[in-house]
């Protein structure tokens, strides 16, 4: 106690501004001194016990550090049919820091190859500004053989230009896979930050969509490198130490590139997209969407005509409809809602109505019409679905209510990517009340509910939506995850196999809801008064499935016997056609959307044809 | 307390010209012995040394101009010259965003240069500023203050990215709070904040981050990317022992091993050719120069040239002392060059213009309009 107020009272006076800074100073002048000791004994460190050591290295380092860029892993189909590889192709490449004149040195190779065009050179020039200068850039690639010896034998007179065989990706089935697959192209500057640049040494290409892009580490593999004497112009006399790359992984798709070409043939001429799923585990069968495009024009990265033509075309050759496309699902969602209808005891399956043609909510003037002027009569679920009947959906609907509709056909994965293992999935659209507050500032009406019913409004599908829902109902609620990934496979043949992916089950509170489903889908296609009649009723298989038209051009109100006037391609209905086949057993779905066309059963048909024929010839 | 009747030493009034002659004399023999290194290093490429000796030549006029300006100009000119150089960093920041790609340069037609490096002199003359407005001891408003205009800068030439730049004008900045007189508690606090958090921070680093680190460390580990600048100059350095390989003689520089031989890495060419000795040399240079502006610092009168000219000089000495070690595999790889010996105009004039700034420091030692204010 004492003591503390003896100190208190003698505490020395707090140290002037000047004593501070000063004292500042000297602390500085120690730090420095000392961060230099610690440089110098460093640099001893370095130079005189290390001396030997880094003296014989110094002697031997003729020796430079190659990377050796691992072997892309190639993509097959389930059957082992290569779908991606790589190709040897002759290129040139330029290592700016042993060029003495760059600009000479280009002038004088173009008037030995004149193929190298003003593309190639500014594409060069571009690709060098990214890189080091001791890095080789590619100049020119695809040489011709000529153009191979023609350099060959000048090659004295151009140091630091190399020619090298180099692997190229290359897609034997050409348009048949190609918003699939994907491609790969060169690496451009924004990936060049995102990527591990050590591990893309020597890489020029990377995926770019597609497999291609989502199983790019898998694909990419592992780089190596080769420690390699060199003499003083660069040239490796031996080989020293080599760690050598790990190649990418094979990856085996589920694909059936066989049936992949019907369904791409099928398509022939139209716009549109065909999905074909394995019901029992999710894997996509085929998945085609026309028109289509070369992806082996990307892999050297394409020319700016090529790319305008395709970007620019009325068709969108780019566009890939199966997982980017957004159509009104139309009619193929009343299987869907008459499920939610029955689950949620708004209807039973005995109880009809009587349809005149048209449905009115009470108290308001508007008549909403079924497809058919005159109206189909007495109809109870089952017929409601054979013969499509707007009238039935616009009531089930009217009684169901949005939230009940809209939850229902989201466990169906309805507005929600279906997860599929492809980079550029949409997820459609699931209108709600609350997403029309929000996004369109509305209040929801409840004709926004009636239309919905029958799959048109503010609803949108793609065309993998609606297989992998179909899918599911084929399985009375139990399903996986659509996938096009089977199996991986590394260098030592090392197996890993995708495991499907389950989702959320469906419950029903009775399960014979399925079948009446089933069974009424059965009839479109079998029954005479059925829609299905451009399927065809006489497939050796049994098939339960449902049509649909997606209005383009909306008519108005009195106006729907005018049909005819509508002559622009552009304004005519999309079709859509979706089905499971067989009934009893269902192995497969299958979802096909044609735009301005009514073609899609009869695309569906050549389909499911192909995949029964090679079913009975494996059998 | 202020001692009016103090002359400064070698002062060439008459000429009106202010040098200080120590200080002149120590840069010009590093730059000498820089240029003489870079002959080598450029492989006796005429050229660039001509480019080299014009880059002198117009530093040393730039230092000459600025030593004429008395010091209380430089306060007066303080806060638009920080918010100018903050401006220009924001107009590099949306022009590059523009231009879709990362961005250093301000390009005026006939000539380019990097408002990064204003920053350089700006950050710490505006912390000077602040320090001597709020007058010392520092308060914590004025600590606030000074972290907040120092960090903008530094946010806005690290997302350029320029960490190496970034780097130094933190360091500039923190030197002037340090030498005002930053409480050891809050030194020790900030310290230990950043060790605590280095745990974390290594958690959300990405993975070429933490590999980059790890090359540090363990440079043949990753021997095709920037493990490759650590192993070919340490084998440049230790190969060169006590007296060196001899000037002009060094293989591994002139074989192209060295990356960056001229510019960050030419320590290395000092290293391998001249040895032991002219590293020493070198450092010693650093480090008397760094001395002379510390005793300039010291004699300085007033609040603001004392703090500017202690920062000023801290940041020479830092960035010296952060090239050497990078380049002998002590810390990371970050962009900074060796003052007075890397090749580059920039680098030259920044030094140079720090330089001019201290010899107006040191020939104005008392500050009149400290006292009108």
């Amino acid at each position: 106690m004492k003591r503390r107020l003896f100190k208190r009272i003698h505490k020395p006076a707090a140290p002037t501004v000047k004593q501070t800074s000063d004292f500042r100073l000297k602390v500085l002048v120690l730090l420095f001194v000392i961060l230099s000791i610690g440089l110098v004994v460093r640099l001893a460190f370095l130079q005189l016990y290390q001396y030997n050591h880094f003296a014989t290295l110094s002697l031997k380092n003729q020796i430079s550090i190659i990377p050796i860029p691992p072997s892309r892993g190639i993509i097959l189909d389930r059957n082992g049919e290569i779908l991606a590889e790589n190709r040897p192709v002759f290129v040139l490449e330029i290592v700016p820091e042993r060029v003495p004149k760059l600009d000479d040195s280009i002038v004088k190779l173009q008037q030995l190859i004149p193929s190298i065009n003003e593309d190639d050179i500014s594409r060069f020039h571009k690709e060098r500004r990214l890189h080091r200068k001791d890095t080789a850039i590619v100049i020119k690639t695809h040489l011709k053989l000529n153009e191979v010896a023609i350099f060959s034998t000048h090659q004295y007179q151009f140091p630091g230009i190399q020619l090298k065989a180099i692997p190229m990706r290359y897609y034997p089935l050409k348009k048949q896979m190609s918003h699939l697959i994907g491609y790969v192209g060169r690496i451009n500057t924004e990936e060049l930050q995102s990527i591990d640049n050590v591990n893309y040494q020597g890489t020029n290409s990377i995926g770019k969509i597609g497999i291609e892009k989502f199983y790019e580490d898998t694909l990419h593999g592992q780089v190596g490198y080769e420690q390699v004497e060199t003499n003083v112009s660069g040239k490796v006399i031996r080989t020293l130490f080599k760690k050598p790359p790990v190649s990418g992984k094979k990856i085996y798709l589920t694909i059936d590139s066989k049936l992949q070409a019907v369904a791409y043939k099928a398509l022939k001429g139209l716009e549109g997209s065909a999905v074909l799923i394995d019901v029992k585990d999710g894997g996509i069968l085929a998945m085609v969407s026309r028109p289509s495009f070369d992806p082996n024009l990307f892999t050297n990265g394409i020319n700016s005509t090529d790319f305008n033509k395709l970007l620019f075309s009325n068709e969108r050759p780019l566009f890939h409809r199966a997982i980017r496309g957004l159509y009104p699902p139309a009619s193929t969602v009343k299987p869907f809602v008459a499920i939610a209808g029955l689950n949620k005891g708004v209807i039973v399956p005995q109880w009809a109505i009587y349809d005149p043609g048209w449905f009115r909510l009470p108290n308001v003037t508007h008549k909403y019409r079924d497809w058919k002027r005159t109206g189909h009569g007495v109809t109870n679920v089952k017929r409601a679905i054979m013969v499509s009947c707007d009238t039935y959906f616009y009531q089930l609907g009217a009684k169901l209510g949005i939230h009940s509709l809209s939850q229902m056909l989201g466990q169906f994965g309805f507005g929600k990517s279906t997860g599929i293992d492809l980079p550029e999935e949409l997820s459609g659209l699931l209108p709600t009340p609350e997403w029309k507050v929000k996004q369109k500032k509305m209040v929801w009406f409840p004709g926004d509910t009636i239309i919905t019913s029958i799959g048109q409004g503010f609803m949108l599908a793609t065309p993998l939506q609606l297989a992998s829902a179909t899918a599911l109902l084929s399985q009375k609620g139990l399903g996986y995850q659509p996938h096009l990934l089977a199996k991986m496979v590394d260098d030592a043949a090392n197996e890993t196999a995708f495991k499907p992916i389950s989702r959320n089950s469906i419950q029903l509170d009775n399960e014979d809801y399925w079948s009446i489903v089933h069974e009424a889908m059965q009839s479109v296609i079998e029954s005479n008064e059925g829609t299905g009649a451009r399927f065809g009723r006489n497939a050796f298989y049994k098939v339960a499935g449902k049509t649909g038209t997606a209005q383009v051009f909306t008519l108005s109100q009195n106006d729907h016997n005018k049909k005819t006037i509508i002559t622009n391609k552009l304004l005519k209905d999309h079709s859509w056609f979706i089905a499971f086949a067989p009934v009893e057993n269902p192995e497969v779905a299958i979802a096909v959307m044609v735009e301005h066309d009514t073609a899609a059963s009869q695309v569906a048909r050549q389909l499911l044809d192909a995949y029964f024929t090679n079913a009975k010839q494996e059998a | 307390m202020l001692q009016l009747n103090h002359t400064p030493m070698y002062k060439f009034t008459r000429l009106g010209i202010r040098i200080d002659w120590p200080l002149f004399v120590l840069i010009l023999i590093m730059s000498f012995l820089g240029l003489f290194i870079l002959y080598s290093a450029a492989s006796q490429n005429q050229a660039a040394m001509l480019r080299q000796v014009a880059h002198l030549v117009s530093a040393m006029g730039l230092m000459v101009f600025l030593a004429f300006i008395p010091p209380h100009k430089y306060k007066n000119w303080t806060p638009y010259l920080y918010f100018i150089g903050l401006i220009l960093l924001i107009a590099v920041m949306v022009i590059g965003k523009i231009g879709k790609g990362a961005q250093r340069w301000l390009d005026l037609g006939f000539f380019r240069f990097q408002p990064s490096e204003i920053m350089k002199l700006a950050a710490p003359m505006m912390m000077a500023w602040l320090v001597d407005k709020y007058k010392l001891p520092m308060n914590h408003k004025c600590l606030v203050i000074c972290l907040v205009l120092l960090v903008l800068p530094f946010a806005l030439i690290a997302k350029q990215p320029d960490l190496g730049t970034a780097i130094m004008v933190g360091i500039a900045g923190g030197c002037v709070l340090f030498a005002a007189g930053l409480a050891w508690q809050i030194l020790a606090f900030a310290l230990g904040a950043v060790a605590i958090s280095a745990p974390f921070i290594w958690h959300v680093l990405h993975d070429y981050q933490k590999k980059r680190l790890i090359t540090l460390i363990n440079p043949e580990n990753d021997p095709l990317g920037s493990g490759y600048h650590i192993i070919q100059s340490k084998i440049a350095i230790g190969s060169g022992g006590m007296f060196g390989k001899g000037w002009l003689n060094g293989s591994q520089s002139h074989l192209n091993f060295l990356p960056e031989h001229k510019t960050d890495f030419i320590f290395a060419v000092c290293g391998e050719e001249l040895g032991l000795i002219g590293g020493c040399v070198i450092i010693s240079l650093l480090l008397l120069i760094t001395l002379r502006g510390l005793f300039i610092a010291k004699q300085a009168q007033s609040t603001f040239t004392r703090l500017l000219a202690t920062s000023l000089i801290c940041t020479f000495f830092l960035s010296g002392f952060v090239n050497i070690a990078m380049v002998m595999g002590m810390l990371p790889v970050v962009g900074i060059p060796l003052p007075l010996v890397s090749y580059g105009g920039t680098a030259m004039l920044t030094f140079f213009s720090f330089f001019g700034v201290l010899m107006s420091i040191s020939s104005h030692p008392v500050m009149f309009t400290d006292e009108h204010h």
